[in-house]
């Protein structure tokens, strides 16, 4: 217990002290974290509506690799990812392996499923005549698919938290393809781990305290927008 | 007279069963026509194709002059006429938001868009709704809301599919009169869809009747109310007596129609011997009471009646009589009641030759 009780009066100093490592750390898993989301979500959007719209041959079978991609086991795509980047794999010429984009590649893979297997879902909540009654006034696919997205806004708000939540916190793909090297790949749930390892819990619990402050600040954030908006529909 | 839309040997088919099988349609602008047909006619599914959102089996459409083969043409042809469903079919906002839509995406000028939403409200009296979420809003108040944001769209061409079928009968008449106002004021060209014959008689220049897919009869209201091609139409439309006979004799136009022993006066173009099919529209009967030896009026046939059945029909009474065969009547309560009528009781029915149609029984 004292351990607990020293730790956190040591985190909570390091954070009034602003201290520069952890400073750091945060900063890169944002700049790791927030293009993962942003491109999961540019590719899992339209793959979300589609699947959740369109009928076409083989829809099925996308459907079950999307719900299946959403249970992803983030160590799993760590490991492909690494396998492909390895400087004998097929993609070992771009030198990625141990770099932020490798992270972001990986991160990608694991947000995208949730982010598709969630619009989709909300696309077929939609009435089906509300996608002939946006072309019939003219709207292109492009604005469509927006539309669709804003009608399906509560549901579009949850994937892109489940989407940062998935990605903010995840350590196993981020290990294995990061390295959690110093002043390059190591982000707050991968400096947890060796923190953790090496006894050092005051960094350990600030670093900890720190991820929970921002998963937490960015949920309030997209909840009070997806919230605002609920009206209790008449009809 | 410019035709908008061309229709030539549209077959649609849904899991290999026709649904629409359509020789030939045409819209012209300035037309305001009414397609009527029950429920499963095909009615929606014509619109939806005509609108662009459906690709038809086989056939051709013409818009405007094109035959559109790609999205992009069926975009920009889309983008010249605007679909009203039977749902309203709201965005999760508010009403200035729903009507502004079409004009934000046409990337139209913000102060622009304000001045056409602001008078398109005016002219559905929904003004004093524009800031309010689309959610809470009555079915009537929605449905303004929807036909509001086609018409601020100013659409070449306004498709209508049973706009006012989820409304009550007093919304449904006070939205269809105000609509109609606007419709005839800006000469829109409209293509109407309903089930209800009586709307269609109301709203429409032309009217088109469809059953199974298949347009049956086209062209002007009161010719076809009036002149039904064939039995399906004329019960369709409202013909409450179709009565089977044969012309027995002509001249000078006018033909001697015999059913059931009965004879019948009719003017028409038939000739003697054909098999016949007598239409009689409710509306074209006039009853005298039985008193009376000689009706006051200018009709050839006139029958002594037995009433077999008086019910309430809306603002008018339905009258079902025997004269050797059966007879029907629309009355108002007030002529009900000045005649006394009661069921079994005798009744002078009267008709005018030129009130009846015959339809050739091949």
């Amino acid at each position: 217990m004292d351990i607990f009780i020293e730790g956190i009066k040591q985190a909570i100093q390091l954070l009034a002290e602003l201290n520069r490592e952890i400073f750091l750390i945060t900063w890169r898993s944002l700049l790791i974290s927030g293009p993962s989301v942003l491109i999961s979500l540019l590719i899992g959007m339209p793959i979300g509506v589609i699947l959740g719209l369109a009928k076409f041959p083989g829809r099925k079978l996308l459907l079950s690799l999307v719900y299946t991609g959403m249970g992803f086991p983030p160590t799993v795509v760590g490991l492909f990812v690494a396998l492909l980047l390895w400087r004998s794999g097929p993609l070992g010429y771009l030198s990625l392996l141990y770099s932020p984009t490798a992270m972001i590649i990986a991160q990608v893979i694991i947000a995208t499923p949730i982010v598709a297997g969630l619009i989709l879902a909300a696309m077929q909540q939609l009435d089906p005549k509300l996608k002939l009654q946006s072309l019939s006034l003219g709207a292109n696919r492009w604005q469509l698919l927006w539309t669709l997205i804003k009608e399906a806004r509560i549901t579009s708000l949850a994937a892109i938290m489940a989407a940062f939540g998935g990605v903010i916190s995840e350590v196993g793909s981020a290990m294995i393809v990061g390295g959690n090297i110093k002043g390059k790949t190591r982000i707050l749930t991968t400096a947890i781990v060796l923190f953790t390892r090496m006894g050092k819990f005051e960094k350990a619990i600030a670093v900890s305290i720190i991820l929970l402050f921002l998963s937490f600040l960015a949920n309030f954030a997209l909840t009070y927008i997806q919230q605002r908006d609920r009206i209790y529909w008449k009809h | 007279m410019e035709t908008l839309v061309k229709v030539e040997n549209l077959i649609h088919k849904y899991d290999n069963k026709i649904v629409l099988d359509i020789e030939e349609f045409e819209l012209n602008r300035g037309e305001v026509l009414a397609l009527v047909g029950s429920n499963g006619a095909g009615k929606s599914t014509f619109l939806r194709i005509l609108n662009l959102l459906e690709k038809p089996s086989q056939g051709k459409v013409q818009i405007f002059g094109i035959f559109p083969t790609d999205y992009k043409q069926k975009h920009i042809l889309r983008r010249r006429m605007a679909m009203v469903f039977q749902e309203p079919l709201l965005f999760k906002s508010s009403v200035y938001y729903n009507v502004s839509y079409g004009l934000k995406i046409r990337k139209k000028n913000k102060n622009s868009i304000k001045s056409k939403v602001l008078e398109a409200l005016k002219k559905l009296e929904i003004s004093h709704l524009i800031n309010r979420q689309a959610g809470t809003l009555s079915g009537g108040e929605a449905q303004r809301v929807s036909l509001a944001r086609a018409l601020v769209l100013e659409p070449e061409i306004l498709l209508l599919d049973e706009p006012f079928v989820a409304l009550d009968q007093p919304t449904r008449e006070e939205l269809r009169d105000d609509l109609y106002k606007i419709i005839r004021r800006m000469n829109q060209t409209t293509l109407h869809v309903t089930h209800d014959r009586n709307e269609a008689l109301v709203i429409a220049d032309n009217v088109a009747v469809i059953n199974e897919g298949s347009i049956l009869q086209k062209g002007k209201t009161e010719n076809v109310f009036n002149k039904p091609i064939n039995e399906f139409v004329a019960n369709f439309l409202g013909v409450e007596t179709i009565l089977y006979g044969k012309i027995t004799s002509k001249r000078d136009g006018l033909c001697i129609v015999n059913i059931n022993n009965q004879k019948l006066e009719v003017v028409s173009d038939l000739e003697k011997g054909e098999n016949v099919i007598a239409c009689i529209r409710p509306e074209n009967v006039t009853l005298f009471k039985y008193s009376l030896k000689t009706p006051l009026s200018s009709a050839r046939n006139s029958f002594v009646a037995t009433i077999k059945d008086i019910s309430s029909y809306g603002l008018v009474y339905r009258v079902v009589m025997d004269c050797g065969f059966n007879l029907t009547s629309f009355i108002t309560r007030e002529s009900l009641e000045r005649l006394n009528l009661k069921i079994g009781e005798k009744i002078i029915a009267s008709i005018k030759a030129t009130s009846i149609h015959l339809l050739s029984r091949k």
